[in-house]
């Protein structure tokens, strides 16, 4: 970055302020802490200069806006051009208690949907299902079938929003969904802009919600890459997570490590399925937790595109700029809130979100303050949303591209994630690629270890939480929570039963046995599913079906 | 895995070993989080505790399976969705029918402050919060519950 014999000049100044300017200082008053860390237990020093800097390159490593490896940003004009979309993830109750969330959050600002699932139909089971009991409506909002979508999105044109879908498992049937509600909204597929997190690697390594082994869920994913190629050009087809990764307890550099490696995993599965790079890898994106380190965070996200241009283009030769270009979602981080003091969760949010704009996000859910506690209530949804109003519209972080960049310290960390996160993907190659090193439990085992060991710094107060291990109170002022009615899953089992009733049996069943001889097959499932939810079979019985042919996974139960 | 040997492994040693005290910490529901099962699993085993962990997405009848199976003392339930008010008691019922009362069962996890008592009063000893210290649940476990006659 700066001149060889400059920045010799700038080290050996540095050593002389070490020694005598912040020596004479530390005599009279010692260095608070022994050692300073990241969240992510990455040592950080007192002072960052020129000669930290000394291996890059500008051209090389930094390059400009919109172009290679973009660690500046992935678009040229950035927020100058357009502000990042503010997609708030809601879902609870019924589908009306949803669509009218949606329909608020759109009245107050919101640009895109987000749409957050119940356990049930993650795992592909129905409300009805034993399996359900308790579950219905709690973390997220029901759909069992095509009718539950329709009601969903009551009222919002499916060309005019765009739609991500936190949905894994079972994510072909309910993309299936939502393609046969765009039918009834005379919508053609090639209109259709969203994503579907389709990221199963994931999944086993730390959401856990999952329906079949990992080998068959490659094989829909695959499908469904080939399916949107051909018929749904503008949908999102996997958005590689790591905010679930990052959430089960792992570090900065494990997060970013294991996005990519898993991301590597699907490029590699699509041109093995016959799908040319450049076809599918331009609707790949990507999904990153902001935590609270800030510095740590922003270097992350910056780490990330650099890393993810020279995968695709010296590793899988990818051509189009665009199969380069990392384009992420950020969600702040869930488990950095406290359930003590909840209101402080609000200033939390604030810092995690603005890491994210400094990092230069394409999209982004700020979390509510109560969370820790329950899903969102509408009031403690709006601050969130307001917050990156504040962010967007007053705080001047949308002015410049990439503000930190250039910073010392910023480029130190943005170097240093790079090359640990390398030797990461290195030793995940060297198993094999990421399906071998799930089977292996590899990051699954990574994540526990990490996580365990900052709750030991907790505990031993060398990571410090406002409210919960210092600055804690004795009464705490209580906050209104959201409550998930008890009769939400009657009404859900009984409309589910009425749909069964009212179709036609033998048409249903038709459609599932067409679909179990596909899976057995190389055929391309994606229209079969598209048959059979428009017939009305329900995402649990299309989910059985094909999980006799296809069979089940269990948690290895690693700790 | 729990790196504990099983009692029958142990007696196949001919050995009389001390009862330790046997846990089982369980994930009942559908709900993936499971850091803080996996976390409370591994510090009650590093406290010397017999630890098994059942793994994710158990229905109350896997859970009171195991724990007749694994002949435990106490049951840890962890659970993030919300679906606490019909798991925790369904676990405890369960539990009573197969005459295993005095198995002790404690939780924690994304539990509203007012459900507490409810869950209590159905039977549940005690419930953990979010930001609870490891070192007060070792210490809870090791007062609280004793090897089973």
């Amino acid at each position: 970055m700066y001149d060889r014999k400059k920045a010799r000049a700038i080290a050996e100044h540095k050593k002389r302020w070490e020694k005598e300017t912040l020596a004479k200082a530390f005599s009279r008053a010692p260095e608070r802490l022994k050692r300073f860390s990241t969240v992510s237990d990455e040592e950080i020093a007192a002072l960052y200069t020129p000669d930290d800097l000394d291996a890059l390159d500008y051209d090389r490593d930094f390059s400009f806006p919109g172009e290679y490896p973009y660690t500046r940003g992935v678009q040229p004009s950035m927020y100058r051009g357009r502000l990042w979309t503010m997609r708030q993830f809601a879902g609870y109750g019924s589908a009306e208690d949803t669509n009218a969330r949606f329909k608020y959050l759109l009245s107050q600002g919101q640009t895109g949907l987000s749409t957050a699932f119940h356990f049930p139909t993650l795992m592909g089971y129905d409300s009805d299902s034993p399996r359900a009991k308790g579950e219905v409506g709690k973390c997220g909002v029901a759909v069992d079938s095509l009718k539950d979508m329709e009601i969903l999105f009551d009222g919002i044109p499916l060309d005019q929003v765009t739609t991500s879908m936190t949905i894994n498992g079972p994510a072909a049937m309910v993309f299936a969904m939502y393609l046969g509600v765009a039918e009834k909204q005379g919508v053609p597929f090639k209109k259709l802009g969203g994503t579907i997190q389709n990221d199963i690697l994931k999944e086993y390594i730390a959401q856990h919600a999952w329906v079949f082994p990992p080998e068959p869920s490659m094989r829909i994913i695959t499908d469904i890459l080939a399916y949107c190629t051909d018929h749904v050009p503008k949908w999102n087809t996997i958005s590689i997570s790591g905010y679930h990764i990052r959430e089960a307890g792992s570090t900065a550099v494990q997060e970013l490590a294991f996005t990519l490696a898993d991301g590597i995993a699907y490029v590699r599965a699509g041109i093995e399925a016959g799908i040319p790079v450049d076809e599918f890898a331009p609707r790949l994106s990507f999904f990153f937790n902001s935590h609270i380190d800030f510095f740590e965070e922003v270097a992350k996200y910056r780490a990330a595109r650099r890393m993810w241009a020279r995968i695709m283009k010296e590793r899988f030769k990818a051509r189009d700029e665009n199969s380069w270009k990392l384009r992420f979602h950020t969600q702040t981080a869930g488990c950095t809130l406290t359930a003590q003091q909840p209101i402080n969760n609000v200033i939390r949010v604030a810092l995690q979100a603005l890491a994210a704009v400094m990092g230069g996000t394409q999209s982004l859910h700020t979390n509510s303050m109560d969370e820790t506690l329950a899903l969102p209530t509408e009031q403690a949804a709006t601050i969130a949303l307001r917050t990156q109003q504040i962010i967007a519209e007053e705080s001047g972080a949308a002015n410049a591209i990439d503000p930190l960049g250039g910073s010392f310290l910023v480029e130190k960390l943005t170097g240093e994630m790079e090359k640990k996160a390398l030797a990461y993907i290195g030793k995940i190659d060297d198993m094999g690629g990421m399906v071998a090193a799930v089977k292996r439990g590899y990051p699954q085992r990574e994540i526990a270890d990490a996580a365990f060991h900052y709750q030991r710094l907790v505990d031993a107060r060398e990571k410090k939480i406002v409210g919960v291990n210092c600055y804690t109170m004795e009464e705490e002022i209580p906050i209104p929570l959201l409550k998930i009615d008890e009769s939400v899953e009657k009404k859900q089992v009984a409309r589910t039963q009425e749909v069964r009733r009212k179709r036609s049996a033998k048409r249903v069943s038709a459609r599932l046995d067409a679909l179990k001889e596909a899976s057995l097959s190389k055929a391309n499932l994606m229209p079969l599913l598209l048959d059979a939810v428009r017939e009305y079979a329900t995402l649990g019985e299309i989910c059985d079906a094909l999980r006799e042919t296809m069979g089940t996974y269990t948690d290895p139960a690693v700790f | 895995m729990a790196s504990a040997m099983t009692r029958s492994q142990a007696d196949a040693k001919g050995k009389k070993p001390a009862r330790k005290v046997r846990i089982l910490i369980g994930k009942p529901g559908l709900d993936g989080h499971d850091r803080g099962a996996k976390i409370i699993a591994r510090a009650l085993r590093d406290a010397g505790f017999e630890v098994i962990y059942t793994g994710l997405h158990q229905t109350p009848e896997m859970i009171a399976n195991a724990a007749a199976q694994e002949d435990v003392d106490g049951i840890g339930l962890s659970i993030l969705s919300g679906a606490h008010n019909y798991l925790f008691p369904r676990i405890v019922e369960m539990l009573r029918e197969k005459k295993m009362d005095g198995v002790v069962v404690f939780g924690g996890g994304i539990i509203p402050d007012e459900d507490i008592p409810k869950l209590k009063k159905k039977g549940v000893d005690r419930v953990f919060t979010p930001g609870t210290k490891l070192q007060e649940i070792v210490d809870y476990v090791r007062e609280h519950v004793k090897p089973r006659k």
